[in-house]
């Protein structure tokens, strides 16, 4: 990447700008370990034990939106990059970058909604840290990071090299709820009406899915290989890095795919891909074929994930490893990681 | 999905015919981006004989706007008080000096709206900036454009203008019909053109050129159902005009024409790759002077310079297929393209690239 | 080149419907199909009703009619 260039917003999108601007410029520049080995989390030995560390910041626009707010999702984007790490989430910090004249009652029903997060999982906020920005220097409003601490779980053994052929790749629910309701809300595209009050079910899948993973991982042991949260990027991204980094083929069904129907005409209507939207609820994750169906039926158990189904599986190695789509009408087709974050279209 | 296989078999016995007929290679246009995307999204091609080629026309709107568009759009958003509202497929691409998208990290302001009509809205509640909303399409969006621009007069909203580029879909086909070195034997034809439009547009072209024109929609069964009519007609020797989607009447929507005939004049227009058509664009007739972008700024001439070795207008032309190009997946792709068929999310080159299929 | 979906209008202000969208609500306008009434299924293109459909034919056309209407049943 040329130092020359700027930052756009498409490299915050989860796509292939985004592992280009932190292979060849974030890692280099602070001297870090390679691309391939970056997980959503990392385990650090500290003191004779271990704990699984993450942070991640968060943006929003709008604050509140159908489903969740910043403060809520701050709080379970955090939790869910601990969980897929096979960790159980113990205590996460805060810290808050406000904007000069936001409204504190805002602040409020953000951080009550982050707080009762916190408390629907288990967690605690123990340390944070709070700036005010002039007006119109920062993000508007409130930029929250979180960071989070867990322990590993008992028998969770996951990792790109464990994943072989004939693993079945599951999926927990419908796709591209939280992108499409965040752009829905966000207004100007013609979804309009969630500002008249009679909005009715395009919500944000916004949630804390360590339930779901500790769960397979209690029940199902080491036969839970890999979880990946489908957040920017979508499932599409997801896929295409689990088949970038164990370079195996990956094959998934699109009759399998769960669908929310809603999702799926407000995403028609802005010629957007579900593949592609972002999600912060869902569950990826790779087991072995023979508790591929029990896993689906642990993960139905939960109200987050009732029509998990097995979406695909997991080929052979490959030289160029694809994700390759059996597509509604018979057809084959090949799934990439998006180029950035796709942009509503009438085309 | 019974219905499907029906139609693919109908499909097949079409091609027995034709191959027995010694037809051993038939190539159709698919005019419409959007085919496009819904043929390579749904992996359809391979569902088709081989034999049976696909080739994308002229018809997603991003790749037939000439660069010089581009390139006032980027320097009409660097003016401080204007804003560019612009539907998304225009954002990422590139005119000679960038993108609206780069030109937004300098500053520039870009609104992304969904309909014609919040452009309005948008330079209503910013009456302290000039919005330039970006007019490009085919018959199916000018309507939309042409209403935009009468709201904006009936109420007085004087900081709104259009900048216009829209095209007309049947002189490009004719174009492509004359020219010796493409061979097209029959068009799947736009759907939600034709909605404004009506099949019997396509009537005249079939008769004069004896090419099936048939309409279809966008979902695979319909998409399939097209090609099936299509090779039906090859195979009885009856090329027509007509339509297998619902959607589409023969007149179309008389509302959409007439509103189109009183805004705009058909103007000779140029398309990148195809060059000038004689009428085969829209301009702003005299009495919305006021309301064109490119009357009421001072806009700089901008050359047209088509990227050297960029096949984009071979391509949709339908003389290559998009990995025929030698920068295709290589020096050209969504993430850097030279050419704006890999731009757009509805262009060829992007839709191969994006849902490929594996050989 | 033109992207539509097919909606069911719920509600009119002059030209300005409420769309239905299995569920969300957006706005279309319907100065392209005057004729339009509420109940009526429409296509819709950037914001614009660009036809009225006849149910049955859309039923046919689209399979995420078809989605949508399993959902509102």
């Amino acid at each position: 990447m040329n130092q020359s260039k700027k930052i756009l917003l498409a490299h915050g999108g989860g796509g292939q700008l985004t592992a280009e601007l932190i292979a060849e410029v974030i890692l280099p520049a602070i001297g870090g370990q390679d691309a391939s080995s970056l997980n959503d989390a990392a385990t650090v030995a500290v003191g004779g034990g271990q704990v699984v560390f993450t942070t991640d910041s968060y943006v929003v626009q709008p604050l509140e939106f159908p489903g969740g707010d910043i403060g809520k999702l701050s709080v379970c984007g955090t939790i869910n990059d601990l969980a897929v790490s096979g960790a159980k989430p113990v205590a996460l910090s805060m810290a808050l970058i406000l904007e000069e004249g936001l409204e504190v009652s805002l602040l409020c029903r953000i951080l009550t909604s982050a707080g009762q997060a916190a408390k629907d999982a288990g967690v605690t906020i123990v340390t944070g840290d709070t700036k005010v920005v002039e007006r119109g220097k920062g993000q508007p409003g409130i930029t929250i990071n979180t960071a989070g601490v867990g322990v590993p779980l008992a028998g969770a053994n996951l990792g790109f090299e464990r994943v072989e052929e004939g693993d079945a790749v599951l999926l927990s629910g419908p796709l591209g709820q939280h992108g499409l309701a965040v752009m829905a809300r966000r207004g100007g595209l013609g979804v309009a009406a969630a500002r008249k009050g009679h909005y009715v079910s395009l919500q944000s899948d916004c949630a804390a899915i360590h339930g779901l993973t500790s769960a397979m991982i209690e029940t199902l042991g080491s036969k839970v290989k890999w979880m990946r949260d489908p957040t920017r990027g979508g499932l599409a991204a997801t896929l295409a890095e689990l088949s970038a980094a164990t370079g195996r083929n990956i094959e998934i069904r699109e009759t399998d795919i769960p669908l929310d129907p809603t999702a799926h005409a407000v995403a028609e209507m802005l010629g957007l891909d579900l593949l592609n939207v972002a999600n912060e609820g869902k569950l990826v994750a790779v087991i072995a074929s023979d508790a591929a169906e029990k896993a689906v039926e642990i993960l139905a158990d939960h109200e987050i994930a009732r029509s998990s189904a097995v979406i695909g599986t997991v080929g052979q190695s490959d030289d160029v490893p694809l994700v390759e789509m059996l597509t509604h009408a018979g057809g084959r087709r090949i799934v990439q990681t998006p180029y950035g974050q796709d942009l509503p279209r009438i085309c | 999905m019974n219905h499907l296989a029906e139609i693919r078999k109908d499909i097949d016995s079409y091609w027995k015919r034709l191959s027995s007929g010694g037809k051993s290679v038939v190539q159709l246009m698919e005019i419409c981006g959007t085919h496009t995307v819904a043929i390579s999204r749904g992996g359809l091609r391979s569902l088709l004989p081989e034999g049976l080629r696909l080739v994308s026309g002229p018809g997603c709107p991003v790749c037939v706007t000439e660069q010089s568009y581009m390139d006032a759009a980027v320097h009409l958003s660097g003016i401080s008080d204007v804003i560019i509202a612009t539907y998304g497929d225009m954002v990422r691409v590139p005119g000679s000096s960038g993108s609206l998208e780069q030109a937004r990290c300098d500053g520039a302001n870009v609104e992304i709206v969904y309909a014609a009509h919040n452009a309005v809205e948008l330079a209503r509640n910013r009456p302290d900036k000039q919005v330039v909303f970006l007019a490009i399409g085919f018959e199916t969006t000018a309507p939309a454009t042409a209403l935009a621009i009468r709201q904006a007069r009936d109420e007085g909203v004087t900081n709104f203008s259009a900048l216009t580029a829209h095209k007309l879909v049947t002189p490009a086909m004719r174009v492509l019909l004359s020219q010796t070195d493409v061979r097209i034997d029959g068009f799947l034809c736009p759907g939600h053109v034709s909605v404004i439009t009506g099949w019997r547009e396509y009537k005249p072209i079939a008769e004069q050129f004896d090419k099936p024109c048939v309409v279809a929609g966008f979902d695979d069964e319909q998409i399939l159902a097209g090609i099936s009519e299509i090779l039906r007609q090859l195979a009885d020797d009856a090329p027509s005009a007509c339509s297998v989607y619902p959607a589409v009447s023969a007149d179309g929507n008389p509302q959409a024409k007439q509103v189109i005939k009183e805004t705009f004049d058909v103007t000779d227009a140029r398309w990148r790759a195809l060059g000038v058509i004689p009428s085969s664009g829209l301009v702003l007739k005299g009495e919305f002077t006021n309301f064109d972008t490119a009357r009421r700024f001072d806009l700089p001439e901008f050359e047209t310079v088509e990227p050297p070795g960029c096949r984009c207008g071979d391509v949709i032309c339908g003389r290559c297929l998009p990995t025929d190009c030698p920068m295709f997946g290589g020096q050209c792709t969504p993430r850097e393209p030279v050419g704006p068929c890999m731009v757009s999310s509805e262009g060829s080159c992007a839709a191969y690239y994006k849902y490929g299929t594996k050989r | 080149m033109c992207l539509a979906i097919p909606a069911k209008i719920e509600s009119l202000e002059g030209e300005k419907a409420t769309i239905d969208l299995a569920g969300a609500r957006a706005t279309a306008m319907t100065s392209l199909t005057p004729q339009a009434k509420i109940g009526d299924w429409v296509l819709v293109h950037a914001g614009y009703a660009i036809t009225i459909l006849n149910e049955k034919d859309a039923r046919e056309t689209f399979a995420i009619f078809r989605e949508m209407e399993g959902l509102t049943k």
